[in-house]
């Protein structure tokens, strides 16, 4: 059947069809659909989220050893995560086929940089495939076990949000038949003590040398023959991009990216007359061609920054002598306000950044839709390096005595339970003086929905233990651990203003769920009294998105507030804000439903 | 060899407004109907009001899932001012239809930012083909608000190609069964609105 998938969905697919037993992955932007696929229509699939992107892989590791061929998914920066038994696994090797999906994010569309991954995986050396397409993306996760399990190697598959989220068309076809395999003892290969490891270092070079015999061969490098004299070497999306502008070129589509088919290219170079390299973000196939002897240009015409696009590749052509010119591009550009992504209306974690804001305080921060609270208005968070990092920040600034107000460390209750844990710990061990405040809104909101350790169920629907976190932050040592209702502004400013001035590590547990997820939460909307408002802009300044300028205005030609009742959850945080309590709850019917 | 000419949809909106499920009953009619098609969107971080882009494309054969600047035949704005946004990507003799849904961002309420007066009017003086309809009103007349969807699809829908039957068949398949009728009726209206169409 042809069906419109994007290429997460298609990647979901493809595992299916190769029979894949268990699929584990921790949720990050692009990768997150691949997962959730899987266990909406893969059934046959075990499929589960892993607290952080370390257990997942290592859980993937265990069901490859134990015969089942493993998926394992997670963003580009996840993979830092993993890194550990990344690396290690390159060396042991699989039983069955073992595929690790990195979902790069160029431009940064949900991430805190775009590092290009196509480099781990020559850092392990281990091979990777890089789709173009949603039907490539099925097709090479197939192609990825089978490699896994033909080279004893982990396998990578590297998609990028641009492939991860768009869809096109797949042909979907049957599941393969596989062997019955169970776990074989083997400690000499799967237990890397140094005597161990040193044996597999040679057996990993000798691998290299077999893959890259096979990448000068294999299909999944094409060659394009149009008969043109320009040769274009690319892979992944930038191959779309560059067929969109100029299909009448030939082309090298580099399909398997780790080890290069170096002499295969460098035969299509000595075949053209202009060769160019188009590949997105860092100069990879670049570097090692020239390392190679073969002297292509390629980050001289197109930038690594960011994500390419139709109109950079035909910019970077145009420079590059190739194309007369640029299509529509003469249009400039609109000067138009901003429209950056904002805290829900009725967000649980707008009321714990207004009452830091009044405390001025520092607030290190961490990774999940409270960091959106660093775009005005709220602009309250001082830093945000990666999962798990606020509480570290905080106790290393708080030890040099870094702000006069003190330090708070803000983390999402996935992001505690990923990697905060440990932080906290070392809070504890380390005497630290932080006020941690774990933001429970019961769910992995910032990608979507995602169930973890503390939602009380699995991927997979089933029902499972909740993590209760005052006994878990309790357990770790620390004594003041206070829970309170972040829609009770002046409550919350009370309990963090005590926990800031008490000596020792403490942590503050905000109650209220995701007013989106799993299902969105409303409550009665409320109004403003425009004969009351007086302009003052307070309720503008909490960074409501149901709180708008009405086109009234004051004396002062101040624009007086109004209030969307459709949009308005009720939480109620601007009315406590609202000096002269122009707003309140609406009156009965409560307008629009 | 047969002309491979590309139709480009980009439609834009705020988060949460729907701008997906349009573009997805949007992609499937093209596909139904033999296109090779391909979708990309564009929503920041996830639906929490930002800019919310999708790019449609179909043709014999699509490569790129991006439309280039300048190259949409028509644009479908469910918010008035970020139809503005887009006029980057729209070709001077494409076709806009825009809602005329006022959401002002928190940000454009201080002195820094300012939403456009008039932007449906701004938009007239620099493309031809524009028609702005107050979909919200009319979606909430018809009884729900999410109908705007489906409203500003059947506009569309009188531009395009396909075959009505295909496009009732796509959204009896992709909508939810109790509210197909409604969706049904919406689109209906919208194909009364568009005015100068086509088909
Ligand atoms: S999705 Fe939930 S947690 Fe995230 S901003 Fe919206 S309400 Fe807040
Ligand atoms: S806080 Fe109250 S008085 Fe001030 S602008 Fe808002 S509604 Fe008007
Ligand atoms: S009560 Fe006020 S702050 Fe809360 S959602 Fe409604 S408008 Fe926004």
């Amino acid at each position: 059947m042809r069906r419109l998938l994007s290429g997460n969905e298609a990647v979901a697919r493809g595992a299916y069809e190769a029979r894949v037993r268990l699929a584990a992955g921790y949720p990050g932007t692009p990768s997150t659909e691949i997962l959730e696929t899987v266990a909406k229509e893969h059934r046959s699939i075990y499929s589960q989220w892993s607290p952080n992107e370390k257990v997942a892989f290592e859980v993937g590791i265990g069901a490859s050893l134990g015969g089942g061929r493993a998926l394992v998914t997670m963003k580009h920066v996840g993979l830092n995560v993993a890194a550990d038994p990344f690396m290690t696994f390159a060396y042991t090797g699989v039983n069955a086929g073992f595929v690790v999906i990195s979902a790069d994010d160029p431009e940064m569309h949900s991430s805190q940089n775009e590092q290009d991954n196509r480099f781990f995986a020559k850092f392990a050396q281990i091979p990777f495939l890089e789709p173009s397409d949603s039907q490539e993306s099925k097709d090479f996760t197939i192609k990825a076990f089978e490699l896994s399990e033909k080279f004893d190697t982990p396998v990578m598959l590297r998609m990028t949000t641009r492939i991860s989220h768009s869809k096109g068309i797949v042909e979907e076809g049957e599941p393969v038949t596989l062997p019955e395999s169970g776990f074989k003892r083997d400690m000499q290969k799967y237990v890397m003590i140094p005597s161990n490891a040193k044996k597999r270092h040679v057996v990993v070079t000798e691998r290299l040398e077999k893959l890259k015999r096979f990448s000068e061969e294999t299909d999944l490098n094409v060659i394009e023959n149009n008969g043109s004299s320009i040769g274009i070497i690319t892979g992944g999306i930038a191959y779309q991009y560059a067929k969109d502008v100029i299909p009448e070129a030939d082309y090298f589509k580099i399909g398997f990216g780790f080890p290069l088919p170096i002499e295969k290219i460098r035969k299509f170079v000595a075949t053209h007359k202009t060769n160019l390299i188009i590949e997105e973000l860092e100069p990879y196939y670049e570097e090692q061609l020239r390392a190679a002897g073969i002297n292509v240009d390629g980050k001289k015409y197109f930038s690594r920054l960011g994500e390419l696009s139709p109109y950079r590749v035909a910019q970077g052509l145009k420079e590059a002598g190739v194309i007369e010119d640029v299509r529509g591009a003469e249009i400039p550009p609109e000067e138009l306000f901003p429209r950056p992504p904002i805290l829900c209306p009725g967000c649980p974690h707008r009321g714990a950044f207004m009452a830091l804001k009044k405390l001025g305080v520092a607030v290190t921060g961490d990774i999940g839709c409270y960091t959106l609270s660093v775009l005005p208005p709220l602009e309250m968070m001082d830093t945000c390096i990666c999962m798990g990092a606020s509480i570290g920040n905080a106790i290393g600034m708080e030890k040099v005595r870094g702000h006069k107000r003190g330090v708070v460390a803000v983390i999402g209750d996935s992001t505690f339970l990923h990697s905060g844990i440990t932080g906290l710990l070392d809070a504890v061990y380390n005497k630290s003086n932080v006020t941690v405040i774990i933001l429970d809104n019961r769910v992995t909101a910032m990608t979507g929905g995602q169930q973890h350790p503390a939602t009380g169920h699995t991927l997979m629907g089933e029902k499972t233990r909740e993590v209760n976190f005052v006994e878990l932050a309790k357990a770790l040592g620390v004594e003041s651990v206070r829970e309170v209702d972040p829609y009770d502004y002046d409550g919350l400013l009370k309990v963090i203003k005590e926990e800031i001035e008490r000596p020792g590590p403490s942590v503050v547990i905000t109650n209220r769920a995701c007013v989106l997820m799993p299902k969105r939460i409303m409550d009665k909307p409320y109004v403003v009294i425009s004969e009351e408002c007086n302009g003052c802009s307070a309720c503008f300044r909490i960074g409501c998105p149901a709180i708008m300028p009405s086109k009234e205005l004051t004396k002062h030609n101040q624009p007086k507030a109004i209030i969307d009742p459709v949009l308005c959850t009720g939480c109620s945080l601007c009315a406590q804000v609202c000096q002269p309590e122009a707003i309140v709850l609406a009156p009965e019917p409560a307008g629009v439903k | 060899m047969m002309e491979n000419k590309t139709t480009n949809i980009l439609i834009v909106g705020v988060g949460g407004q729907g701008v997906l499920l349009a573009s997805e009953l949007l992609s499937e009619t093209a596909m139904q109907a033999g296109f090779d098609v391909k979708k990309s969107e564009v929503h920041g971080m996830s639906q929490r009001g930002g800019v919310v882009t999708s790019h449609i494309k179909y043709a014999r054969k699509v490569y790129s899932p991006i439309i280039p600047y300048g190259q949409t035949d028509i644009l479908i704005s469910f918010e008035q001012a970020e139809a503005l946004r887009a006029v980057d990507w729209l070709k001077k003799e494409g076709l806009a239809v825009v809602s005329r849904t006022r959401l002002v961002p928190p940000i454009a309420t201080g002195k820094k930012f300012h939403y456009p007066d008039d932007p449906v009017a701004d938009l007239k003086k620099r493309f031809g083909r524009v028609i702005d309809i107050d979909a919200d009103a009319i979606a909430r007349e018809l009884g729900d608000s999410r109908l705007v969807n489906t409203l500003l699809l059947g506009v569309v829908s009188k531009s395009l190609e396909f075959e009505l039957s295909l496009w009732e068949t796509v959204i009896r398949s992709l909508v939810k069964a109790k509210f197909v009728d409604i969706n049904l009726k919406a689109f209906a209206r919208g194909r009364e609105l568009s005015g100068n169409g086509k088909k």
